[in-house]
C-alpha cells in the first residue's frame, strides 16, 4: 500500500465510520476494514474500480461525487476522505463543502503544483509537469483545478476551515506544515494531506 | 398450463389478511429448491420471481421442458452457487403455476375468475413468509430478485427487517411509475377487449382469451429490450422471404419473433393471472405506505444491501434503482450499488450478462465469507 494510505490510515481511530469518496480499487478501504475494523463505504465514478471493490467485499456505490454526496446526511460519518482528486472537479468549492457536511472530519490529500521538481519541469523544459503524482500528459489529465500546498492552505483557512493536521509528504518523509515553514514544505513535498472539519 | 404433477406445495393454514381486506386459509403455496440447507440453516437465499416468472429458477422447468427464467445467474458454480446456497424459490399468489391464484376453485368448487381476490406485493411477501417457517429457517443469508422480484424483495424486508442478512433488489422500482402502469394496463385491455376472455369466465384452454395474452406479451416484451438491441439482433431484416408482400402477413423478422413470443407465452400463462399480477404491480408504491417517506420503510433493519440497476434499462431505469438507493444512505444503510453495462435492456438481468453475474457472485460470496 502507497504511504499516502498508511499516513490516512494513522489519522483515523479505530471501530469508526468513514466515507471513501472517489474510493478507486478500494486498497485504502480494504486495509482500514481489515486493521482498523472501520466501518467503511466507498463512492466510485468508474465502473470497472466499483466491480474491484465488490469483488474484495467492500461497501461500494456508483457514482459522482460532485452530484451524488447530497444523499448523504449531515454528519453521517467520522471521517471522509478524499485521495488526490478535489483537483479533478469542475467545482472543488462545493465538493469540499459537502465533504465537510457529510463528515464530522475530512481528510484530503492534494498533489502539490507547488513541488520543486513541478516548478523545474515548468521552468527549464518549458512543457506541462509530469511527476510521479501529476502522470498526465496536458491534454488528457483529469485535472481541472491544480492547486499548490500554499494555495490549498490559504483557500481552507479562508472560509475557517479547521486543520487539525496538515502533513507534507515526499517519498518516505512525512512532515508537519506550520504557518512558518509553509514555503519550504510548498517546494519539497509532492503530496499534502490536510485532516480538517468545519 | 398447469402441471399439477410434481409440483411441490405447501398449504398455508395459517389465515393470511390481504390487502383488499379479504381473507384466504388453506391455500396452496408451490415452491422449488437447489442446492441444500447446511445444519445451521444460514445459507438460504429467497428467490422471488417477475411477472411471468415461476418457481422453476434454474435446471429443466417441467412445465415448458425449457431452461429456467433464471439459469444463466442459479446453478451450481454460478452467480447464485447452488453447490454453497439453498435457493427457494415460490409461484406468487395470484400466478399459475400451483400457487393460488384465479384458476383455482373457490369453496363451492367453482373456478374463481376474476373473483379472485385483488393480491398485492405485499400479500405475495406475507404469503411466501410461511416458506422460512416450513424450512425452519430463522434467517436468510439473502433475499433477492429482478423487476417484480426486486419489489418483493423490497417489501420482504421492510415486513420481516431481520429476516434476511443481504437484500440484492436487482432492475427494479420502489413505486410503478405512470409509464409502467400504462404499460400494464394495454396488456390488460389486450386481454379483456378479446371475446374469449368472458370477464374472467373462459374455462377450457381452446376457449381463453389466447390472442389478448399473446398481444399482452407482445407489447410487453418490447418493455423489456432496449432500441439499440432490437436494431442490432433485427434491424430490418426480412422474415424468410426476399422482398416485402405488400400485405400484413410478418414481413419483418421482428414481427415474427414477437408473434412467436406471443404465442408460446399463451401455452404456459394464465390471461387471469396476467391481470392479478400486473394489477399487483401497479399498486406496488412502497413509499406510500410510510407516509411518502421510502426511509422510514428500511428503518429497521441491519441487512446489507446491494442494488443492481443496467445501463439500457428504460422500463426500470437507474434512477429508480438509484432512489432506493438514496433512500437507504439517508438513514446511514449499508448499501452499496452499481450500474451494469449492457445493451439488453431489462432483459438483462435474466441472460448472460457478464459483469452483472459476477458482481452478483463476489457480493454473496464474499458477504457469505463475513458470516
Amino acid at each position: 500500500m502507497k504511504n499516502e494510505f498508511q499516513v490516512i490510515a494513522d489519522l483515523i481511530e479505530k471501530d469508526k465510520k468513514v466515507l471513501d469518496v472517489g474510493c478507486a480499487d478500494g486498497t485504502l478501504m480494504k486495509f482500514l476494514k481489515d486493521n482498523k475494523n472501520i466501518n467503511i463505504r466507498g463512492l466510485e465514478i468508474s465502473k470497472e474500480r466499483v466491480q474491484e471493490c465488490i469483488a474484495k467485499g467492500l461497501t461500494v456505490i456508483e457514482g459522482n461525487a460532485e452530484k451524488d454526496l447530497k444523499q448523504f446526511p449531515d454528519k453521517s460519518f467520522d471521517y471522509v476522505i478524499l485521495s488526490q482528486t478535489l483537483q479533478a472537479f469542475l467545482n472543488p468549492e462545493l465538493v469540499l463543502d459537502e465533504l465537510l457536511r457529510v463528515g464530522k472530519k475530512a481528510i484530503v490529500t492534494i498533489p502539490n503544483f507547488g513541488y520543486w521538481k513541478v516548478r523545474f519541469h515548468l521552468l527549464f523544459k518549458g512543457t506541462m509537469p509530469i511527476t510521479k503524482t501529476l502522470p498526465d500528459e496536458w491534454y488528457n489529465t483529469p485535472n481541472l483545478h491544480m492547486c499548490t500546498i500554499k494555495d490549498f492552505f490559504h483557500f481552507v483557512k479562508s472560509k475557517d476551515i479547521k486543520i487539525f493536521k496538515s502533513l507534507a509528504l515526499n517519498n518516505l518523509n512525512k512532515s508537519t506544515i506550520n504557518e512558518s515553514n509553509l514555503g519550504v514544505k510548498n517546494l519539497f513535498a509532492d503530496l499534502g494531506i490536510f485532516l480538517i472539519e468545519k | 398450463m398447469n402441471t399439477e404433477k410434481n409440483i411441490k406445495t405447501l398449504i398455508v393454514k395459517k389465515p393470511l389478511k390481504l390487502d383488499c381486506g379479504k381473507t384466504i386459509k388453506d391455500f396452496p403455496i408451490a415452491y422449488e429448491t437447489y442446492g441444500s440447507l447446511n445444519s445451521k440453516k444460514d445459507n438460504a437465499i429467497l428467490v422471488f420471481h417477475a411477472l411471468t416468472g415461476d418457481q422453476y429458477v434454474t435446471g429443466i422447468n417441467p412445465a415448458t421442458n425449457k431452461e429456467g427464467w433464471w439459469s444463466y445467474a442459479v446453478g451450481p458454480d454460478k452467480a447464485i452457487d447452488t453447490n454453497k446456497y439453498f435457493v427457494i424459490c415460490s409461484n406468487v399468489i395470484g400466478g399459475c403455476m400451483g400457487s393460488y391464484g384465479p384458476s383455482h376453485k373457490d369453496p363451492d368448487q367453482k373456478i374463481f375468475g376474476t373473483n379472485f381476490p385483488v393480491i398485492t406485493i405485499n400479500d405475495m411477501v406475507n404469503a411466501q413468509y410461511n416458506l422460512l417457517d416450513h424450512f425452519g429457517i430463522d434467517k436468510l443469508f439473502s433475499i433477492t430478485g429482478g423487476s417484480m422480484g426486486g419489489m418483493q424483495v423490497l417489501q420482504f424486508i421492510s415486513n420481516f427487517p431481520d429476516k434476511s442478512k443481504t437484500v440484492i433488489p436487482i432492475a427494479t422500482t420502489s413505486s410503478h411509475s405512470a409509464q409502467n402502469i400504462a404499460f400494464n394496463e394495454l396488456g390488460r385491455q389486450a386481454i379483456t377487449a378479446d371475446s374469449n376472455w368472458k370477464d374472467g369466465n373462459y374455462t377450457s384452454n381452446e376457449t381463453n382469451p389466447g390472442k389478448g395474452l399473446a398481444v399482452a406479451r407482445m407489447a410487453a416484451h418490447i418493455t423489456y429490450l432496449s432500441k439499440k438491441g432490437l436494431q442490432e439482433k433485427f434491424g430490418r431484416k426480412l422474415q424468410e422471404r426476399e422482398d416485402l408482400k405488400f400485405g400484413f402477413d410478418a414481413d419483418f423478422q421482428i414481427e415474427s419473433y414477437l408473434r412467436y413470443q406471443g404465442s408460446v407465452f399463451v401455452d404456459r400463462f394464465d390471461a387471469n393471472s396476467y391481470l392479478y399480477i400486473t394489477r399487483a404491480m401497479d399498486y406496488f408504491d412502497l413509499a406510500k405506505q410510510f407516509n411518502g417517506n421510502l426511509s422510514e420503510a428500511f428503518k429497521n433493519t441491519n441487512a446489507k444491501f446491494f442494488i443492481i440497476s443496467f445501463t439500457s434499462d428504460w422500463l426500470y431505469p437507474t434512477q429508480e434503482n438509484k432512489d432506493i438507493v438514496i433512500a437507504l444512505n439517508s438513514i446511514g444503510a449499508d448499501v452499496g450499488f452499481v450500474e451494469i453495462e449492457s445493451d439488453k435492456g431489462h432483459d438483462s438481468f435474466l441472460l448472460d450478462v457478464p459483469d452483472f453475474l459476477s458482481a452478483l457472485k463476489n457480493f454473496l460470496d464474499k458477504s457469505y465469507e463475513e458470516n
